[in-house]
């Protein structure tokens, strides 16, 4: 009745679905970690304490930031808090007319949706012919108005956007910020930082590059990463180390922007995230992208080479790539949703759909390192075979399912949302 | 310990699809940014993450192994086995959002379950499956009043707590909504009323009170508050501990719009205040403007039925920038463990778990109020938290707890310099009567 990572291979694209370590789930359900209370005496909590300053220098030392608070509870309420700081940090240089946030119509539906609530106006920048950054756009779009450039890194369409030092340059000569949406980090962990690159913000999605469970929505967490320039307006409580080695939280900040969420953020996520890191190591993390990137661009081989699917852009993916269904469409009047729905027939689940928006009857496909050959083959050979089904069969699946197809739009139209609305 | 099978495929598969080296897959990558090393340690085996882990863990006191009487918005509560062993199967903790409803029957039926409880518990028509936590649901509400009335100030009073009134001001920047704080009356501890009425005017979004307060007492005066909030057109946003709603009127009954709360004491572990759990609930003619996911139910193509996301159209994935909310990733297996919990105790058994938290904490506190020199520092009627005063040095009190292995209560003065000599207790259904004075005993030994 319940699809799971733990049911089989679950690519979506840009969720990173990888296995979940068990040791992870032992370790965080122990007394000593989950059952504390926020507010007891520092010295009866030593050891969380230490969790948070660790993880915090390690989240530093892998995406090349300076500091970072771990507060804030998915990648969404990251890019929100992240978006906050890039308005205080403007403020505070008395430049408040930087009201635009420019995004490229590749980003994740949160970038425009944060940027919005944190008080932005949206100016969206089409991509070029490759499927990255226009250079040339971005430069006339980049005004004095201009508050921050928000790039994902691989982009949703997969591609590493190799211009990203003349990016750097030209967000910064125009005076605005550079912010990292992490959702697609798990392609060059060990591989290349974003701080390198020249991104001033970071989030990071604890739930995806860091194997916490995705627990069918949530609870994730999403720290967010800065450089110096932008460490005094951080939210506090920050973890500090006093000489003695004791950890305390620190309140001291008169510039802080204050809270994003209740207490000290998610911290069973953060401990998980912790506990993940250190059985990985620096190496394991290096090969977790390395082999991700591997099992993508496999996929999306094979896939190509069988002819039925078309991708467009640069051929060389990071971790995901997205592939066009457009054309089965036009021969057999099946659609990206169809074939999503087959797959569930064969007891897989499907890859995203309909994103990113430049792509027609898009299928966005990340398989992420935890899978093997084994799987990754099944997997190309039930779409290769769905498209040589017999299309009625298609359109009407799921039939293996234990219920068939579902009708969202008479759930949206006449919404039932408790058992008294009935 | 890596979780990565292909390792021994690399080869193999690097050279069926043409690619001579690893180094070739990251080409795209200028050099000057490829990094070189991390400062991370190498990996360790199971078995040495363990033990390392083992001693880190031996620098916390968990409270299990102390007494602890600390509140603040987050308790100690009995975590039933059944409930535990349910919400952590593989198949719901490991699953993504229900994007494919025909693979996720399971969770989206818990979340409709889920959904329909929260609402008939705080009386609302309708709740989302989770937001944050009970923290950020708060802001979310306040942005949502802005939205539906088209006002731009909303109100709050003094007696909720200090990390609330933070994000919010913070969530309230983007869309330029005006914060005001009315004062609590120092006698009871509950909202000043006539404070009330000479801020709130028809400029206000709305109100918020928390019932019980940050100091737990009950806001008895709702039905007087909603008419105030009601006569100025704003509209009136509740926050609940959803276990005292076991013996207290539901927020519907009182003319709420919005209800918002923590939900992690419903079968949630502390974690050291997270992972936890935002609930909203609210009126059915606001269902458009409700921030987070929802989960309907519908048909499948043979009539059957069938549950699934529904009103996506509200959210951040359609409609980006105009969203009702930024929030995609929520708390949902938090959620999922709250309608095991709500199961599991049933209408009676949560009247009887509230009873039992009523009885406690006046019992804690008659207990407490009968040595010399404590007193509660407030009139009002309270659950399973209240506030003490003493004519004792209230550091020296603390100390004592520290070395007799008691946490709590949780000194009021740094969040509230107007109490000093104050110290805010909690209790629930874990603690014995022993345990009760064990805690007692200490505070004779003051004077």
């Amino acid at each position: 009745m319940n699809y799971s990572i733990d049911s089989g291979m679950y690519p979506l694209g840009s969720c990173t679905m990888k296995y979940n370590p068990r040791i992870c789930e032992e370790i965080s359900s122990w007394d000593k970690f989950s059952c504390t209370h926020p507010f007891q005496d520092y010295s009866t909590i030593q050891g969380n304490l230490q969790i948070l300053f660790e993880l915090e220098r390690m989240v530093c030392d892998l995406t090349g930031m300076d500091y970072f608070c771990l507060q804030p509870a998915a990648g969404a309420h990251g890019e929100f808090l992240g978006l906050l700081l890039t308005r205080v940090y403007h403020e505070s240089k008395g430049e408040s007319h930087r009201t635009e946030v420019i995004l490229p119509d590749t980003a994740h539906g949160t970038n425009p949706a944060s940027a919005a609530m944190a008080g932005y106006k949206i100016n969206e920048i089409p991509s070029n012919t490759e499927g990255t950054v226009d250079l040339d756009i971005l430069e006339k779009t980049l005004t004095n108005n201009t508050a921050c450039f928000m790039l994902t890194n691989p982009n949703t369409l997969g591609i590493f956007e190799s211009d990203i030092l003349e990016i750097s340059k030209m967000v910064h000569k125009a005076g605005a910020l550079l912010y990292y949406d992490g959702a697609n980090m798990n392609a060059i962990m060990g591989e290349a930082r974003p701080g390198d690159m020249g991104f001033d913000i970071v989030h990071l999605n604890l739930h995806k590059t860091f194997s916490t469970p995705h627990g069918g929505g949530g609870p994730g967490s999403g720290p967010v990463g800065v450089n110096i320039k932008l460490e005094k307006f951080l939210p506090i409580p920050r973890i500090g180390k006093k000489k003695d080695g004791t950890y305390i939280f620190d309140y001291d900040a008169p510039e802080s922007i204050g809270k994003i969420k209740g207490f000290y953020g998610n911290f069973s996520v953060l401990l998980k995230a912790y506990i993940y890191i250190t059985l990985m190591g620096k190496d394991g993390l290096k090969e977790a992208s390395e082999i991700a990137v591997l099992n993508s661009n496999y996929m999306k081989q094979k896939i190509l080479e069988s002819g039925k699917y078309k991708m467009t852009y640069k051929p060389l993916r990071k971790h995901e790539f997205v592939i066009s269904c457009e054309k089965l469409k036009q021969e057999k009047g099946i659609t990206a949703k169809d074939i999503a729905k087959r797959l569930l027939d064969h007891g897989l689940h499907p890859p995203t759909v309909y994103f990113p928006m430049i792509v027609m009857e898009a299928l966005m496909i990340e398989p992420t390192e935890t899978e093997s050959k084994e799987d990754l083959d099944r997997y190309i050979d039930a779409l290769i075979k769905i498209a040589d089904e017999d299309p009625e069969i298609v359109k009407n699946s799921p039939i293996n399912t234990s219920v068939k197809r579902v009708d969202e739009v008479g759930a949206t139209k006449n919404p039932i949302l408790t058992w008294n609305m009935i | 310990m890596k979780f990565i099978p292909n390792s021994e495929a690399k080869n193999e598969m690097l050279k069926e699809i043409g690619i001579k080296s690893m180094d070739e897959l990251f080409s795209d990558i200028p050099k000057k940014v490829r990094t070189t090393n991390l400062n991370i340690n190498k990996g360790l085996t199971q078995q040495e993450t363990e033990k390392k882990l083992r001693k880190i863990a031996e620098k916390n006191v968990s409270c299990n192994e102390h007494l602890c009487f600390l509140g603040g918005g987050i308790k100690l509560h009995f975590m039933p086995s059944a409930v535990k062993a349910l919400a952590s199967r593989s198949e719901f903790f490991t699953a993504y959002t229900p994007y494919q409803s025909e693979a996720s029957q399971g969770f989206l039926q818990a979340m409709f379950e889920y959904q329909s409880m929260i609402a008939e518990l705080t009386g609302m028509d309708v709740a989302n499956c989770s937001l944050y936590d009970g923290v950020t649901a708060l802001s979310e509400a306040a942005l949502m009043c802005s939205r539906i009335l088209k006002k731009k100030t909303f109100i709050i009073p003094h007696n909720i707590s200090w990390e609330k009134k933070c994000v919010l001001g913070n969530y309230a920047k983007g869309s330029g909504i005006k914060i005001k704080e009315i004062k609590y009356d120092y006698k009871t501890g509950k909202v000043d009323l006539s404070n009330l009425k000479q801020t709130i005017d028809n400029e206000t979004a709305g109100f918020y009170i928390e019932n019980p307060n940050f100091f737990g007492i009950f806001e008895d005066d709702v039905n007087e508050i909603s008419k105030i909030v009601n006569k100025s057109g704003s509209l009136f946003v509740v926050g609940v501990d959803p276990i005292s709603l076991g013996v207290t009127k539901s927020p519907g009954d009182y003319g709420a719009d919005i209800v918002i709360g923590e939900g992690r004491a419903l079968g949630n572990t502390m974690d050291f205040g997270g992972s936890s759990l935002g609930i909203f609930a609210c009126k059915k003619e606001y269902l458009r403007q409700i921030p987070g996911r929802l989960i309907g139910l519908t048909k499948d193509a043979q009539s059957k039925r069938a549950f699934c996301m529904a009103l996506q159209t509200r959210e951040q994935h359609i409609r980006r920038s105009r969203a009702t909310s930024n929030i995609c990733t929520n708390e949902g297996i938090c959620a999922l463990t709250a309608s095991i919990y709500l199961s599991w105790l049933g209408s009676n058994g949560l009247e009887k778990l509230a009873r039992t938290n009523l009885e406690k904490g006046n019992s804690l506190a008659e207990k407490i109020t009968s040595i010399n020199g404590f007193e509660k520092r407030f009139t009002g009627f309270h659950f399973n938290e209240f506030v003490i005063e003493t004519k004792f040095n209230i550091n020296k009190i603390y100390k004592m707890f520290i070395d007799r292995n008691i946490q709590g209560g949780f000194v009021l003065s740094q969040q509230y310099p107007e109490l000093k000599n104050c110290m805010l207790f909690g209790i629930s259904e874990v603690h014995s009567d022993q345990e009760i004075d064990e805690l007692v005993s200490v505070l004779k030994g003051v004077s």
